[in-house]
């Protein structure tokens, strides 16, 4: 700190100093140019950065807020916080749509009982008015495919070869897990496609859209919503209000495993008694 | 002229006076009428067999008129619909008519195919007592072979008449049967082109089995049906042994008109539940199926339950190709072995069975008095582990549906068919052994001391008998001399000796006479109460 011209002294403050500055200084200057540093850096990315105009957390509609409510409080265990998901325990929801958490959530498969190797359809945890709700939330979360309100089934007086496409579309694309009659059928290690009897035509074209559990992703370029109608259409005039002209029972239309049974448990059983009957009578 | 009194009463004895006349009948026909008939209900099973085919030409014969054999490709047009527009062969479309716009024609195709299962079924359970009561010894092992081959060519009928309405899952069986022929080394190829006359499904296959069916398989089941009829005839029906019944007798109801009434009585019951469960039931409702498509198959795609069990080794089967270094490579399937050896030594080894057994026994006479199951315990076991494979087969076969509609896995069914597949025959065989050897020991028991009466008596010691009423003589103490086994219930319980006396008339067994059932002849039946106390004690 010293100096040899009081020229030298003059500039004393522009000039660098050959002696090292005392250590007050030195914390000082370094905090001001920290500042600096920091005013220069935070001012450049608020010129800059778009993240200016987002806001921290997403502006979510009301009934989104309440969906976000329902969310926290049942799914975010496995979901995760803001549905991302929890390694080894439930899927990230972002991108699946509102579709999807109203046929989980609407058919009572969500929230699962357990971790197992499929979730089974039980009665609903939440009403319709709750699930639209948290429906709403994921879809404004992460966007998604969406059932398109208004009617899915088609009417048959405007469309009458709706039916039989629908039929060839159903036995071409779902006979192969759900059955002919569309009672179900098993898959692999516990896995299964369950009855379309009492399915609603909204949960039959949601599960086409987004491919629940097991079922693979019917999308609209591989069947097109028109095709989804006739094939709901097939299902709920056909399958599910068909009357069975056969007979009064259907057998469960399970083809013939219940066939075989029935002939062993009422017609052997029936003759065999007929047969003692008649044998008895000496 | 004098008009001649009409005697209504004497107009059958005159036309049978002058039929006799001109065809010499009467003696001949005495002899039918009169053949004896031992009464058993378990006789009547395979009556069940015999008229559910009487149904099954009679429902057939209607089918054949509406039904059209072409796999000429049309678009539907009918009155179905869900499938109208659709391009599907004439025989489906001729099925769909059937069912839909002929008249009763739902009702007829169901009957034809409940008739079906129902004359498989009888068919089995017609085995069944002919196996365990050991009614297939000498001198009927022709029979019992017949039998057999009744059952494959019902077998064969079935699978036939399962193809023929073309629809979705008739197309997959028979694609598996292609696939089975197939297997087949050397000769598979030439098999499955011959038979489908090409590359499968062809154009043929339906025509084919049509004349099959309709023609070759029932001329064959009626001929083998004769056969085996004509000779329970010749060498007479089996019977139970009991009082006055030998080797040498059959003791039963004459032919006409007892047996003959109980026969069309019954022929009506088989028709009745037939129909009922006709109407009642529906069964391979085709207008779910649709026309036949090689990429569309259903879940739950199953033979009829007679094919089951083959269906159920197939799926049992694990994936073990064998690959033979022969040229590039010649490979079997692992689909050969239980669909091709399998079947052959499932239809094959039964019909050797008399002859093993026979040979086993060193048992060269005739038998015409059929045996208590308990009383041939192997025999028993080689049935109960036949019938153990049987069911798990069939119950394997159809093991998707089981999976899924009891919530099991479908690979633990599979594997728990294979290791039961494995594990429980012999353990059925061991405890049908010793469930009959407990039986005939309880009956050995009871002709040895006598029926348990559950009247205790104290001795003035103290100690407490349980009072055992004999069956036969007893010796100057009292206790009962042994009594041989003569092949036949044992009566075990004090009502089935007259304690009680007869209340009603039975609705299946006949009480009228419970005293004269089997009991010894040495010994007159239980007398009155207070003399009973006075019997001492058989031990």
């Amino acid at each position: 700190m010293t100096s040899d011209t009081p020229a030298g002294r003059r500039f004393r403050v522009f000039n660098r100093r050959r002696s090292a500055p005392s250590r007050m200084r030195r914390r000082l200057g370094a905090a001001a140019r920290m500042l600096a540093a920091l005013a220069l850096a935070g001012g450049v990315y608020t010129a800059f950065a778009p993240g200016a105009f987002a806001e921290d957390t997403p502006q979510l509609s009301a009934s989104a807020q309440e969906g976000k409510a329902l969310f926290d409080n049942s799914c975010i265990s496995c979901h995760g916080r803001n549905a991302e998901g929890v390694e080894g325990r439930g899927p990230s929801l972002i991108g699946v749509g509102a579709a999807s958490v109203e046929f989980q959530v609407g058919t009572g498969r969500m929230p699962m009982t357990r971790q197992e190797a499929q979730a089974e359809q039980k009665p609903p945890q939440f009403d319709k008015a709750q699930t639209k709700q948290m429906g709403q939330y994921i879809q404004e979360l992460g966007g998604g495919p969406e059932i398109p309100s208004g009617d899915l089934t088609m009417s048959l007086e405007e469309n009458p070869e709706a039916l039989a496409a629908g039929g060839e579309l159903f036995r071409i694309n779902c006979t192969s897990c759900h059955g002919f009659g569309g009672g179900g059928g098993a898959l692999s290690s516990g896995k299964y496609a369950p009855s379309l009897h009492d399915a609603t035509t909204e949960e039959i074209y949601a599960a086409m859209l987004t491919g629940p559990q097991n079922m693979p992703v019917f999308g609209d370029n591989q069947l097109t919503p028109e095709q989804k109608r006739e094939i709901i259409t097939y299902v709920k005039m056909q399958l599910q209000e068909d009357k069975d002209p056969g007979g009064l029972f259907n057998l469960g239309r399970y083809g013939p495993v219940t066939e075989g049974v029935a002939i062993f448990i009422v017609g052997i059983t029936i003759l065999v008694f007929a047969a003692l009957w008649i044998a008895g009578k000496s | 002229m004098k008009r001649r009194k009409f005697d209504l009463a004497a107009v059958p004895g005159k036309t049978a006076k002058g039929l006799d006349e001109r065809l010499q009948v009467a003696t001949p026909l005495r002899g039918l009428l009169n053949k004896v008939f031992p009464d058993h209900w378990s006789f009547l099973l395979g009556e069940i067999a015999l008229f559910s085919f009487i149904v099954l030409l009679l429902s057939g014969v209607f089918l054949t008129l509406f039904f059209d054999p072409s796999m000429k490709e049309i678009a539907y047009d009918g009155a179905y619909p869900a499938l109208r527009g659709t391009e599907m062969s004439t025989a489906y479309a001729s099925s769909l008519d059937l069912s839909f716009e002929v008249r009763g024609g739902l009702f007829m195709r169901q009957m034809h195919h409940w008739a079906a299962l129902l004359f498989m079924a009888s068919m089995i359970v017609h085995m069944a007592r002919v196996f365990f009561t050991g009614a297939f010894r000498k001198p009927r092992e022709a029979n019992w072979i017949i039998g057999i081959a009744l059952f494959l060519l019902g077998f064969l009928a079935g699978f036939t008449g399962y193809s023929l309405p073309d629809d979705g899952l008739s197309g997959t069986g028979l694609r598996i049967a292609s696939a089975i022929m197939l297997s087949i080394p050397v000769v598979g190829t030439w098999v499955s082109a011959s038979i489908f006359g090409g590359e499968f499904p062809g154009e043929l296959i339906i025509g084919r089995f049509y004349i099959a069916h309709v023609l070759l398989i029932p001329g064959g089941l009626l001929a083998l049906i004769s056969v085996h009829l004509g000779l329970v005839f010749k060498q007479k029906h089996t019977q139970w042994p009991g009082p006055g019944r030998t080797n040498s007798n059959v003791v039963g109801e004459r032919m006409f008109p007892r047996y003959a009434l109980k026969q069309g009585g019954f022929f009506m019951a088989v028709f009745g539940v037939i129909s009922l469960m006709a109407g009642l039931f529906q069964i391979n409702p085709i207008w779910l199926f649709g026309p036949y498509r090689a990429s569309e198959v259903s879940s739950a795609s199953q033979p009829d339950w007679y094919v089951m069990f083959m269906d159920g080794l197939v799926r049992l089967m694990p994936a073990w190709e064998i690959t033979l270094p022969i040229g590039e490579g010649y490979v079997i399937p692992p689909l050969f072995w239980p669909a091709v050896v399998g079947l052959g030594a499932l239809f094959t080894v039964p019909m050797m069975y008399p002859f093993i057994e026979a040979r086993r026994m060193k048992d060269n006479k005739s038998h015409h008095l059929l045996q208590r199951p308990r009383d041939a315990p192997e025999r028993t076991g080689v049935g109960a582990m036949a019938f153990t494979f049987f069911v798990i087969a069939t119950i394997s076969g159809g093991n998707d549906v089981i999976a899924d509609k009891f919530h099991i896995s479908l690979n633990a069914m599979t594997w728990g068919g294979r290791i039961g597949l494995v594990i429980l025959p012999p353990l059925a065989y061991w405890l049908a052994v010793r469930i009959c050897l407990g039986l005939q020991q309880h009956d050995r028991e009871v002709l040895a001391h006598g029926v348990e009466t559950g009247i205790i008596k104290r001795a003035p010691d103290g100690r407490f008998y349980e009072v055992h009423q004999p069956l036969g003589p007893v010796d100057d103490h009292g206790h009962p001399l042994p009594l041989d086994y003569a092949g036949w219930v044992v009566p075990k319980k004090m009502n089935r000796l007259g304690a009680l006396a007869p209340a009603v008339k039975g609705f299946f067994f006949p009480v009228e006479k419970p005293a004269e059932a089997p009991v010894s002849p040495g010994m007159p039946p239980v007398t009155a109460r207070e003399e009973r106390e006075e019997i001492t004690s058989g031990r």
